[in-house]
């Protein structure tokens, strides 16, 4: 049965997750989108986020997006030290593309595995004021779970775009993906400015991790259900546009949370991976691509 | 000739072991055990068809599977058909995928093929969660006919699995050395060029992928009868799509016996693991040992032979 | 009787909004030596990928000897005897310099018969152009001049009526040009019709009986090399206003 009222609630719903869905996607739009390192291991770098945040949640009481906050130059560290060891092994040599896809396939595979060992298999959720109350917008009813996500992730998306645009680093990694020669003439080393990048969409990963688990439980599998949202978003945002991925996820989400609302929730997942096949084999260079 | 006539011999004498291995009747659990590892070296062969010759990495080698198994679920709560037409036509439907897939490379290339292969193994399990007939989210119970060969099915799945992991790798054995092969690894060297150097690159691609995707299915073909109870989960675990990867990049990708080593070395490794520690340490070992490789032995253990000093 | 006769026909091709290749039309004759020659982004390597099939085309026509071939697949112009080098060479990189040869003789030039035979034409063909030392070499351990000979090479094996040549020159030295300069000369003595893309003019004038100037995807000059280099639009074209 149609009405209304569900409509609404479902595009607010949807508008609301596409939010976060751009925090968690920023950091594939900055490493895939720019640098052309294909990091399928983000998503495990976002559920890594999401545990830390449950673990300073559940044994000091921390607000869980502060303690992703807090925690993001600790990832900044990780994704730089990955990066330094996928450059060494792959990208001097040349054989970056299938070779490094399988390094970071592992690489998720080892994060997820590690968690279910440390953690096991049971949903984790975290404590925190806003969660669980709800506020009427409009005759809608709004979240607060999902509004803060929603606030952090589009300061997250501002900030990005901020730094891309306003910063030296920030215009040289643009410069990294566009022209090698503009770059050298900035007189920055390439690979230290990808090692930056990534060690920012790590970051970026992990706080979006923290966001996700104050919207919903998690179990270190649920990395997998973000491979196809993550690579979605910025294949259709036009890879290495971050007002595109904002578009995008918003897209994304306000279509899974319409699929959850009339056709059930088990077919939202398959919306994200549709959406994506259908992107790649028609326009590969997405809605806003270069 | 001499050396095809070989191959063929030692084909025969591993069905004619693996027959008589069925009939010695030892620990039922060690032909539980083969079965999987047997499973993963037509699982890894057919994954190498494509990632290893044609340079295609597939990450929805679970969803080939899967589908091979519903399609044995299908046609056994419709017909009650016989094994034999089970493993047919689920090779046959998991052909036809790859077919699609191979369509695919017309337009995405490397790692956007890849991605592409791992968002069509979340759309199809969706379809099947979602698919009542064959047990949907809930799986379903499949119940074996009574009095199968070999007075067992556990002895007489071991037995069918040999035959199809000896015919797996022969057909990856004649790709190798026939000009498929060639331009197969010319396509994966350089795509351009093979196609201007008149290797007709679209056709051996959907080759590949067809003969992939079929021998995919195949394997996945027995597994209802091999478990009894399949969910959508088990079928798509994400565990098929990692070790078909894995197992060829640990043992080697150019050639035929580098899955066949792979799979054994690995599969035997975690069916071991998965009894004296636990599964999810065997799985840790997994990811661990396949990062090592592809950072430490590019070509895997074919690779350390070949060259022990390395370049 | 010579073959290699290749007709342009009104060629168009756009990128998105962008026009490429406006109408260009050519005629390179049996067993001519034609230069094709503009400014960067003028077109000239659209022209070529359309001509051998990597691009489809937006518009006109392409004729090989008398056969349109404007909407047959790459690989079977080549085996039509439409083969080209490219311009960054892409060589077979896990097979060794021999090999490389062995891909097109087995697939192009219809030679699918006994590999032994296929090895050792492919090692005849890299006698001839001086490579016969590197034939159990991998790719990765030649040198710049080597390579291009290598490429050049692969062409020669795929049994070219027409081949087109790619700047197979850039960033050689000047020795090293005369050397595939002879190369190419050697090849046109047995009939190959060629067309010559490059940059450096001392050897596209040297080689080519007749050239063709792009200008933003359209030809504006076409003659001798004397009459080219007296070309006032040319120059223009070259130096700007």
């Amino acid at each position: 049965m149609f009405s209304w009222d569900l409509l609404a609630n479902a595009v607010v719903a949807g508008v609301l997750l596409g939010g976060f869905y751009a925090a968690v996607s920023l950091g594939v739009s900055l490493t895939f989108g720019l640098l052309d390192v294909v990091n399928i291991a983000h998503p495990a770098f976002v559920i890594l986020g999401s545990y830390a945040a449950y673990a300073m949640n559940s044994s000091f009481g921390l607000d869980p997006i502060l303690t992703g906050m807090l925690l993001t130059p600790l990832f900044y560290v990780l994704g730089a030290a990955v990066y330094q060891v996928y450059y060494a092994s792959f990208e001097r040599r040349g054989e970056e593309s299938l070779r490094g896809l399988v390094f970071f396939f592992g690489l998720l595979f080892i994060i997820e595995v590690s968690l279910s060992l440390t953690y096991g298999v049971d949903y984790r959720l975290v404590e925190a004021p806003y969660i669980g109350k709800s506020i009427e917008l409009g005759g809608v009813g709004v979240a607060v779970r999902l509004l803060v996500p929603f606030a952090v992730g589009l300061a997250m998306t501002l900030a990005l775009h901020l730094f891309l645009s306003r910063t030296f680093y920030g215009r040289a990694i643009k410069a990294v993906s566009q022209d090698r020669l503009a770059l050298r003439l900035m007189g920055a080393n390439p690979v230290r400015i990808k090692t930056i990048a990534f060690g920012i969409g790590i970051a970026a990963a992990s706080l979006s991790g923290a966001l996700l688990v104050t919207i919903a439980p998690v179990v270190p599998s649920t990395d997998r259900d973000y491979i196809g949202r993550v690579f979605a978003i910025a294949v259709l945002g036009g890879l290495g546009s971050i007002g595109g991925t904002l578009v995008a996820a918003i897209i994304l989400g306000v279509a899974e949370s319409l699929m959850a609302t009339f056709f059930g929730p088990s077919w939202s997942l398959a919306v994200s991976f549709g959406i994506l096949l259908l992107a790649l084999a028609v326009r590969p260079t997405g809605l806003f691509g270069r | 000739m001499v050396r095809t006539g070989g191959g063929l011999l030692v084909s025969l004498a591993v069905i004619v072991g693996g027959i008589l291995l069925a009939s010695l009747r030892v620990n039922l659990y060690f032909y539980f055990a083969g079965y999987v590892v047997l499973q993963y070296v037509v699982v890894a062969t057919a994954w190498n068809i494509l990632g290893g010759y044609a340079g295609y990495v597939n990450f929805g080698t679970s969803a080939f599977f899967a589908l091979g198994a519903y399609t044995a679920i299908f046609l056994i709560e419709a017909f009650r058909a016989p094994l034999p037409v089970l493993i047919l036509a689920g090779g046959l439907v998991s052909g036809l995928l790859g077919l699609g897939i191979g369509y695919l490379t017309l337009r995405l290339k490397g790692v956007f093929f890849s991605i592409a292969t791992l968002a069509l193994s979340v759309v199809l399990q969706t379809l099947i969660m979602n698919w009542d007939y064959v047990g949907g989210a809930k799986g379903v119970t499949v119940i074996r006919p009574g009095s199968p060969l070999f007075g067992n099915w556990v002895r007489l799945l071991f037995t069918v699995m040999v035959g199809l992991a000896v015919a797996a790798v022969t057909v990856a054995w004649i790709i190798e050395r026939s000009w498929v092969g060639r331009g197969l690894r010319a396509l994966r060297d350089s795509e351009e060029a093979a196609e201007c150097m008149g290797v007709p690159t679209l056709r051996l691609k959907l080759f590949a992928t067809t003969i992939s995707g079929f021998l995919l299915g195949v394997a996945g073909a027995p597994f209802p009868y091999y478990v009894t109870y399949v969910e959508p989960s088990s079928a798509f675990n994400l565990d098929y799509a990692v070790n078909a990867l894995a197992m060829p990049m640990i043992g080697g990708t150019t050639t035929w016996i580098g899955p066949v080593i792979g799979a054994v070395l690995l599969g035997t490794a975690q069916q071991v693991a998965t009894v004296t520690i636990s599964s999810e340490l065997n799985l840790l070992i997994v990811g661990v040992v396949l990062v090592a490789f592809v950072v430490l032995a590019p070509e895997g253990i074919v690779g350390l032979v070949r060259r022990p000093r390395g370049r | 009787m010579v073959g290699g006769r290749l007709e342009v026909e009104g060629l168009t091709k756009r990128f998105g909004g962008f026009t490429a290749l406006n109408g260009v039309s050519l005629d390179v004759k049996s067993g001519e030596r034609f230069g094709l020659i503009g400014p960067n982004g003028s077109g000239k390597t659209t022209l070529i990928n359309c001509v051998s099939g990597a691009l489809s085309t937006d518009g006109g026509r392409i004729r090989f000897e008398g056969r349109d071939i404007t909407a047959i697949p790459a690989h079977q112009r080549t085996r039509l005897g439409v083969v080209r080098s490219f311009q960054i060479p892409k060589p077979f990189i896990s097979m060794t310099v021999l090999e490389n040869l062995v891909i097109p003789l087995e697939y192009a030039a219809g030679a699918r018969a006994e590999r032994a035979d296929c090895a050792a034409e492919a090692m005849d063909i890299l006698r001839t152009i001086g490579l016969e030392s590197k034939a159990h070499t991998r790719p990765a351990g030649l040198t710049q001049i080597e390579m291009r000979k290598l490429e050049l090479a692969r062409a020669m094996a795929a049994k070219p009526k027409l081949l087109i040549s790619d700047e197979a020159m850039a960033g050689l030295s000047s020795g090293e040009v005369d050397d595939i300069l002879t190369i190419l000369f050697r090849l046109n003595e047995r009939g190959i019709t060629i067309i010559m893309i490059e940059h450096i003019m001392r050897a596209v004038m040297r080689f080519s009986e007749r050239i063709i100037v792009l200008d933003a995807g359209e030809p504006i000059a076409e003659g001798t090399p004397n009459e080219i280099v007296r070309n006032s639009a040319v120059e223009k074209a070259y130096l700007g206003e």
